[in-house]
């Protein structure tokens, strides 16, 4: 019985053991992301490149979605948060009240995709206030006729980001008006990747999330042109750059939070980040912004790091300026 | 000589108060699991009235308009349930009467342990299982079902809990002696009115409690549902278009770390509570069952 | 009985055995197919390669290495709580409660605990060891929570083999002036061990599936390291294989099944073990 003991008690050593490759020297510690399943590729792609080149650093990157991302951040829970919307008031205020100070960083544009199925034929393009009458709250629109009379009469079937998402929040805020304003009757999920198997696999299927999704499943899904008032424009890598697909181009960004970033590894996953960030955006299919708008964030992110600027308020409006243009 | 005793009492009475304790974790864990849901489902009953909760048939407890009605939720989890019985119930009976009445030894001792290694497939597997292969045969025979539909999930629910109606259905059928069978064949049954006649009347109390245990076993199953059927909760009967049952959601309010208060916090434990009441009151009918209707032989 | 034509009543039978062996046969060729569809999928990413690289954005760099060690590590805590409460729940309960309305009431407890869903215990993992032990996703916290979820049936299935100790060795024992816990230590527990470990062994592989604990206390998300220390992040094969799954593109599902390969085999070593002691066991004591 005891060298039973015995003989466990040295195998889960040696087990535990086996699993461990030390590293001399170098970085060491935790760095904790959370937040958008939109940004999270761009993040995922760089955690795994900076944990290639500093094995000893933790990264972990989970996917609640920007708010509830947010909820964790200003509770000092993470680090950085993807976000694919800007900070709420109330989020900032949360943060402020327990003493978390953050900057605002731009890393990416996205714009933000309508999809059908490849099987439909007869939608070539949405404008704002048809996606309108099919989203807002109280929508009756059940079948495709609904939206255009000269549309077949078959059922429409919803994929969307859940309520947690800040694709969800900019969506129905630019497209309904409000934020988190939109029927229910929706397949909901904060995972992309759940819209993306839905509306790839039915021939009724409306969906929308971010722009990389769609390029990375393109075989499997339709992407749809939307008339922002200026004609149908189909979102593309020039389009979301010029802006001219409206309304729905957006910045997308990652924040960091001051007690976060007085740690050394934090501090050198985001000038990681940064620098990779225009090679690692395309490769993930989202839209680099200009390489000047990178060095803006490296310069802002220093200063900020050296105390010689005030976090949130200035920081954003300036990078925003520069990443808008 | 008494100091000898004395430890030997002192050690005897340490070692049965150290094993008292590691008794008591279990019932703690069950006033810990009822006092916390008591809590926080109070919590949310203050803002939503329960008759609102239990009968409303609208269930967006996260968008604008908020609404807070658990029906379709529960309707999704029926539908599971009702698919999983249809399989699971009839198929696991059979068997089992195949493993008791019909089957040699050899057979028996191939057959139980299939038996045993299906039941003991981690439901992620099944999961797993429902997306890649039933979702696409189906499809393939009714072009109309959508990608997350509840049918998949209930075949693949209803395989997992086959094992246990079998093994269940099983042992009852064993215990019902020898010569209640003996006394059938020897006035001329044929083996089938034999079990259908003698041997499951007289072990029905086992069979329906087996049947009400494997039904809870769906009820509360996971990670199946949540790959296969799908996150939209509607009120319906279509077993081909995407639902949401009560753990489904759970899941999907978790899929990160569900962040401390808040509406959508206090939802997981409204429904959490909905479904512990649920499976408990099952688990109770069915001990219950097996109790009270037991048929006592000689 | 009405009485009917013998010739049909006779049909009758063999019909009725015919559904029966298909039904029951059925269950083994289902088993055939999902194995079959499983290693047809997973095989090809199966390689060394595939147990020692980590989760990557590229399905051909995608590995198992994470989920691997954290599974080794929650079932190795997990192990190490579950075990000694559950065995000496079992030991206290079955040789030195007596039987009265509060041991009845204990009983029907374990019952019922072994009947709740696993996600409750996810929601009681999160309330107790994430929020109030302020545990956060660690392996501590998910191994505390699956020590519950398994509890009741390392319980139960010791209860059991105590019960099939014949009573003449307690007997013995006794006559002898030993005291309960002597005999219990010395002669009962030896005796039951084999039974003890092969439950022990299956609440384990129960634990080892389980998904929906860990998603609750927070474990899924992108982890691309393996654990040091009880209260790092972690991840899970369940859950690895829970992320791929969901996953659209189609080498994610095939990493999915290669990810269910290497969980089979694990439990297939793990019932292996149990069915091998209870083998040797019954050499023992025929």
């Amino acid at each position: 019985m005891n060298r039973l003991l015995l003989y466990f008690a040295l195998s889960t050593v040696l087990l535990l053991s086996i699993g461990e490759i030390s590293f001399a020297g170098g970085l060491k510690g935790k760095v904790r992301v959370d937040g958008s399943s939109t940004v999270f590729p761009i993040t995922e792609a760089v955690a795994e490149e900076f944990q290639k080149k500093n094995r000893r650093v933790r990264v972990t990157v989970g996917i609640s979605g920007t708010g509830g991302g947010f909820k964790k951040f200003s509770a000092g829970q993470t680090d950085i948060n993807d976000a694919s919307r800007p900070i709420k008031d109330s989020e900032r205020k949360k943060a402020k009240d327990n003493g978390v100070g953050f900057i605002e960083l731009p890393v990416a544009y996205d714009g933000l995709s309508v999809v059908i199925n490849p099987n439909n034929d007869f939608v070539d393009y949405l404008t704002v206030t048809e996606l309108r009458k099919i989203w807002q709250p109280g929508s009756t629109v059940k079948y495709w006729s609904d939206v255009r009379p000269e549309w077949p009469k078959r059922p429409i079937t919803l994929y969307g980001p859940g309520a947690d998402s800040g694709t969800f929040d900019y969506f129905t805020k630019t497209i309904n008006g409000k934020s988190q304003a939109s029927r229910p009757d929706f397949t909901a999920s904060e995972d992309d990747n759940v819209l993306v198997m839905g509306v790839s696999g039915d021939k009724n299927a409306l969906g929308y999330f971010g722009y990389a999704y769609y390029r990375e499943n393109q075989a499997k899904l339709k992407v749809v042109p939307i008339d922002g008032g200026t004609g149908p424009i189909t979102p593309s890598e020039k389009t979301i750059n010029d802006g001219s697909y409206r309304p729905l181009s957006r910045p997308i960004f990652i924040y960091i939070s001051k007690p976060g970033s007085k740690r050394p590894e934090v501090k050198a996953f985001v000038r990681f980040y940064l620098a990779q960030a225009s090679e690692l955006v395309k490769e993930v299919g989202y839209i680099s912004l200009p390489d000047k708008s990178y060095q803006l964030a490296s310069d802002q992110f220093e200063k900020w790091l050296k105390g010689s600027l005030i976090s949130g308020n200035s920081s954003d409006m300036e990078i925003k300026k520069v990443a808008l243009k | 000589m008494f100091q000898r005793k004395w430890a030997k009492h002192w050690r005897e009475e340490s070692v049965k108060a150290g094993l008292f304790l590691c008794a008591t974790v279990s019932v703690l864990t069950t006033f810990a699991i009822v006092w916390i849901l008591i809590r926080e489902a109070g919590v949310f009953f203050q803002d939503v009235a329960v008759s609102d909760f239990l009968f409303g048939t609208q269930w967006t407890p996260l968008f604008d308009p908020r609404s807070f009605g658990v029906l379709p939720l529960v309707c999704g989890t029926f539908l599971i349930v009702a698919g999983t019985a249809l399989i699971a119930l009839p198929a696991g009976l059979a068997t089992s009467i195949y493993l008791s009445e019909y089957a040699s030894s050899q057979t028996r001792s191939i057959l139980k342990p299939v038996l045993e290694v299906l039941a003991g497939i981690p439901t992620v597997v099944y999961g797993y299982f429902a997306l890649t292969f039933v979702t696409p045969l189906l499809r393939a025979v009714f072009p109309e079902v959508q990608i997350f539909n509840a049918a998949s999930a209930s075949i693949v629910v209803g395989i997992m809990v086959l094992p246990m109606v079998a093994s269940l259905c099983d042992d009852t059928l064993r215990a019902v002696p020898a010569s209640l069978r003996q006394g059938a064949y020897a006035v001329g049954a044929t083996p089938v009115e034999v079990t259908l006649g003698v041997v499951i009347p007289s072990s029905l109390s086992g069979i329906m409690a087996a049947f009400v245990l494997a039904l809870s076993r769906a009820i509360g199953e996971t990670m199946a549902v949540t790959l296969a059927a799908g996150a939209t909760p509607k009120m319906t009967m279509d077993p081909f278009v995407g639902i949401q049952t009560m753990t489904a959601y759970i899941v999907q309010v978790s899929l990160g770390d569900t962040p401390a208060g808040g509406i959508a916090y206090q939802t997981i434990f409204a429904v959490s509570a909905l479904l512990f009441v649920i499976t408990l009151t099952m688990n109770i009918f069915s001990s219950h069952l097996l109790r009270k209707f037991r048929e006592v032989y000689e | 009985m009405i009485s009917r034509s013998l010739t049909y009543r006779y049909w009758f039978a063999r019909i009725f055995h015919g559904f029966c062996f298909v039904v029951a046969w059925a269950g083994v060729v289902i088993l055939g197919i999902l194995l079959f569809h499983v290693t047809c999928e997973g095989i090809q990413w199966f390689d060394l390669q595939f147990l020692s690289n980590f989760p990557s954005r590229f399905p051909e760099k995608a590995g198992i290495h994470s989920a691997l060690f954290g599974t080794l590590w929650l079932m190795g805590f997990t192990a190490l709580f579950s075990v000694p409460i559950g065995i000496g729940s079992g030991l206290y309960l079955e040789e030195f409660m007596h039987k009265n309305r509060f041991s009845r009431f204990i009983d029907l407890n374990i019952s019922n605990l072994a009947g709740v869903p696993s996600i409750v215990y996810g929601m009681l993992g999160l309330v107790i060891f994430v929020r109030w032990f302020g545990l956060e996703q660690s392996v501590l916290a998910g191994s505390m929570t699956m020590s519950l979820l398994i509890l009741p049936v390392i319980i139960i299935s010791t209860r059991e083999a105590l019960r099939s100790v014949p009573n003449t060795i307690r007997q013995a024992a006794f006559a002898l002036g030993t005291t309960r816990w002597q005999t219990t230590y010395a002669h009962v527990l030896p005796a039951a061990l084999p039974g003890i470990l092969t439950g022990i062994i299956l609440a384990l592989s129960r634990a080892i599936g389980e998904t929906a604990p860990l998603v609750m206390i927070g474990a899924l998300t992108y982890v691309a390291f393996t654990p040091e220390g009880p209260m790092d992040d972690f991840t899970a094969l369940p859950i690895q294989i829970f992320n791929w799954a969901s996953r659209p593109q189609q080498e994610f599902h095939e990493l999915a099944a290669a990810g269910i390969l290497v969980l089979l085999l694990a439990l297939l070593m793990m019932n292996s073990i149990a069915v091998y002691i209870r083998h040797k066991s019954e050499k023992r004591n025929p």
